[in-house]
């Protein structure tokens, strides 16, 4: 219970401050850098390269290990296939990114900068997702 | 936080130390849940767990602990720094652009951590797919509002 506590909260933690100190809390500075036509702000091109930079070197010792440190296996995603779903839902998100400049992680981590404005982005977010859950009719 | 202030030639508003610096932060907190809990750090999946809305094997505790992190690091690095709180968008912007943001995590299965950060690194053919399309359709929502002259930040 506490080791399958413990190592979310601490990530979830670690995650929320590097989204911070990267900018991606602040609206101005994520949609500086979608505005590549006009003024463009490269900051998160770096948030971006040190955090895939980091996480291959972790996949790299995930590949050598036969389970992880802190728990009985890896639940990895294992699917290959390039949907219509995919590529649609993905072209969403990117439109609703643009819009307000916020996507989920920075959604959560600016309740605690913005509480007001981020609860009706996160609240939103949530009745997207059930939108999608209740149309397809999944449990 | 003086140090992290450096700038970059020819671009005067970009912070590209205080974005590394973040950018590691966050690959650090996705191999702690990849190498210590075994799982993929993607928000929007972790969230729809967490709040009941996809089934799947994580234990919505664990879920629940991560999100609840995120504005506990947020606090913690805000807290620290004297930068001027950031402007966001009105109510009804917000509110629009999350609906957009939650239906298309869900059909895209993954958003900027899920595919940007983890699937990315892991060379996965969807998460690159899914990144170069949410990046395209960024830049292209942003530049279709700016050629209309909506403005949505104060």
């Amino acid at each position: 219970m506490i080791r399958d506590t413990l190592v979310p909260l601490a990530s979830g933690t670690i995650f929320g401050a590097g989204l911070t100190l990267g900018g991606m809390t602040d609206p101005a500075r994520v949609r500086g850098f979608l505005d590549l036509f006009g003024d463009w702000d490269p900051t998160l091109a770096f948030v971006m390269g040190g955090a895939v930079l980091v996480m291959a070197l972790a996949w790299a010792m995930q590949r050598k290990m036969l389970r992880p440190f802190f728990s009985d296996g890896f639940a990895l995603p294992d699917r290959s296939d390039i949907t219509p779903r995919l590529i649609g839902g993905s072209a969403l998100f990117g439109i609703g990114w643009g819009i307000a400049g916020l996507c989920p992680g920075p959604g959560f981590a600016a309740l605690a900068i913005s509480p007001a404005s981020a609860a009706i982005f996160v609240v939103a977010m949530l009745g997207g997702m059930l939108l999608v859950r209740l149309l397809e009719g999944q449990g | 936080m003086t140090l992290l202030d450096s700038s970059l030639p020819g671009f005067p508003d970009a912070a590209p130390l205080a974005g590394l610096t973040g950018g590691v932060l966050i690959g650090l907190a996705a191999a702690l849940m990849l190498l210590g809990a075994g799982r993929i750090a993607g928000v929007s999946g972790i969230a729809a767990r967490a709040f009941g809305l996809a089934s799947g094997s994580q234990p919505r505790m664990g879920a629940w602990a991560f999100i609840i992190g995120l504005p506990l690091g947020a606090i913690s690095v805000a807290s620290l720094s004297d930068a001027a709180a950031p402007a966001f968008a009105s109510p009804v912007t917000l509110a629009i652009a999350g609906v957009i943001v939650g239906i298309g995590t869900r059909l895209g299965s993954g958003c900027t951590s899920g595919h940007g950060v983890c699937g990315m690194s892991r060379l996965s053919q969807r998460s690159l797919v899914a990144t170069a399309t949410f990046m395209a359709t960024g830049f292209a929502t942003v530049a279709a509002m700016n050629a209309l002259g909506i403005e949505v930040l104060p």
